[in-house]
């Protein structure tokens, strides 16, 4: 199993986690999966790099600096998505009741192994 | 000292990595021994920083304390470790019932009760609350956002402020004065649009509302608006390909600020930009509150 693997895996294993991806930034392109079968992973890396971008065009505007994790959160769950190294993107597809808090803390910490 | 708080002292000695000093602490709390109870409590989260319930418990202890400030950051912790905490939403809404932020206020309790439906103490006061929100319409004193906004209601109006229970989860905090939390630097005590930092837009980044300062003090709305331009779409087709149903916020922590986004209508975004020193729940709650004056602002056709 590749590291990228393990690094998601220790992502699904937390309760509500649907699925876990590494895509890269620029162009969303899929790098590791661990998602459910019915969702497109090529297409959720590109959505979610597409999302990513714009706001961090927005955030540049604004003089907000870097831009850290992103949360989306719908009416049945949510879409998180944090910076890695190199110019990745760790995405995590949640269900409503996962513990946001835990998440993004195991995803910061998965962010910093992956190379 | 009683026996029960005898043994968890003993059990909490016996093993200080126990969760136990959660029970201890409740025990102190409702004993009315608020100081040991904070220490202990403050104690267990140096172990368990991300716990809610002890961000929660914390919470109760300062409202019972009269530290509503401070009771309303350690909700807010607790929302952002658990989304869904019914205590820390139950807290949060007495505390803008006692601000006088209704609608704030009812989300937070219609929110916990989904979690409680047998928490009669909370179905009570969502009942006291939709009471004054008729109140308020009835006297007209929404505030336009074209007219100078209208003083709050003052919080000792003919509906008494809901008291604490003798011994729920997440009661109300003492009939302390509130020092709102709605009021909280960077969030305006009344017109929560009249905010430097808040940015309603449409689909085509175009602004509609608001007013946003760079780092050289330079307005930079129109280039944060035009930045937003199909951010809504892009959220919404990311969680239809997932089949999450509909988006309700995203929010971007970034070094320099935290960004907060809703839609107020399907054709308009509202964003929140607070310092990254703020809470991003806190940011949450402030934008919440604008959401309800934006969609009444668009309603009115400006």
């Amino acid at each position: 199993m590749s590291n990228h693997q393990k690094a998601l895996e220790s992502l699904t294993a937390i309760h509500g986690v649907r699925g876990a991806m590494i895509a890269t930034g620029d162009d969303g392109i899929v790098v590791a999966e661990a998602v459910m079968e019915d969702v497109d992973g090529a297409a959720l890396a590109a959505l979610a790099s597409s999302l990513t971008r714009r706001l961090e065009g927005a955030a540049a505007a604004a003089s907000g600096g870097r831009p850290g994790f992103l949360h989306l959160q719908a009416t049945g769950g949510a879409l998180l998505v944090c910076p890695a190294g190199h110019g990745l993107l760790l995405v995590v597809i949640a269900e409503r009741g996962v513990n946001v808090g835990r998440a993004r803390l195991e995803m910061a910490r998965v962010a910093e192994t992956i190379t | 000292m009683s026996d029960d708080i005898r043994v968890l002292t003993a059990e909490l000695a016996a093993d200080p990595r126990s969760l136990v000093f959660l029970e201890l602490g409740e025990a102190l709390r409702q004993a009315g021994r608020l100081e040991p109870a904070a220490k202990v409590v403050v104690q267990g989260l140096t172990r368990y920083p991300d716990l809610p319930e002890a961000h929660d418990l914390y919470a109760r202890i300062l409202a019972d304390q009269g530290d509503l400030e401070g009771a309303f950051d350690e909700w807010d912790m607790t929302l952002r470790l658990d989304s869904t905490h019914p205590g820390a939403h139950k807290g949060l809404g007495f505390l803008f019932f006692k601000a006088d932020d209704l609608h704030s206020a009812l989300r937070h309790l219609q929110t916990a009760a989904t979690h409680r439906p047998d928490d009669h103490q909370l179905a009570a006061v969502i009942t006291r609350v939709r009471a004054r929100m008729e109140q308020a319409r009835a006297a007209e004193v929404t505030p336009r956002m074209d007219q100078p906004a209208a003083s709050p209601a003052p919080a000792a109006s003919s509906t008494p402020a809901p008291e604490p229970g003798s011994t729920s989860a997440a009661e109300a905090p003492a009939a302390t004065p509130v020092n709102a939390p709605a009021s909280r630097p960077g969030e305006s005590p009344q017109n929560p649009l009249e905010d430097d930092g808040l940015l309603l837009v449409d689909a085509a980044g175009l602004r509609l509302l608001g007013s946003m300062k760079g780092a050289a003090g330079s307005d930079v709305a129109d280039r944060v608006a035009a930045e937003l331009a199909g951010v809504s779409r892009e959220a919404g087709r990311a969680v239809r390909l997932l089949q999450l149903g509909e988006w309700q916020s995203l929010a971007l922590e970034a070094s320099g600020a935290h960004f907060f986004l809703v839609s107020p209508t399907p054709e308009t975004m509202l964003l929140a930009i607070r310092d990254p020193g703020i809470p991003m729940a806190r940011v949450a709650l402030g934008a919440a509150r604008a959401l309800d004056a934006a969609r009444r602002w668009l309603e009115q056709g400006s």
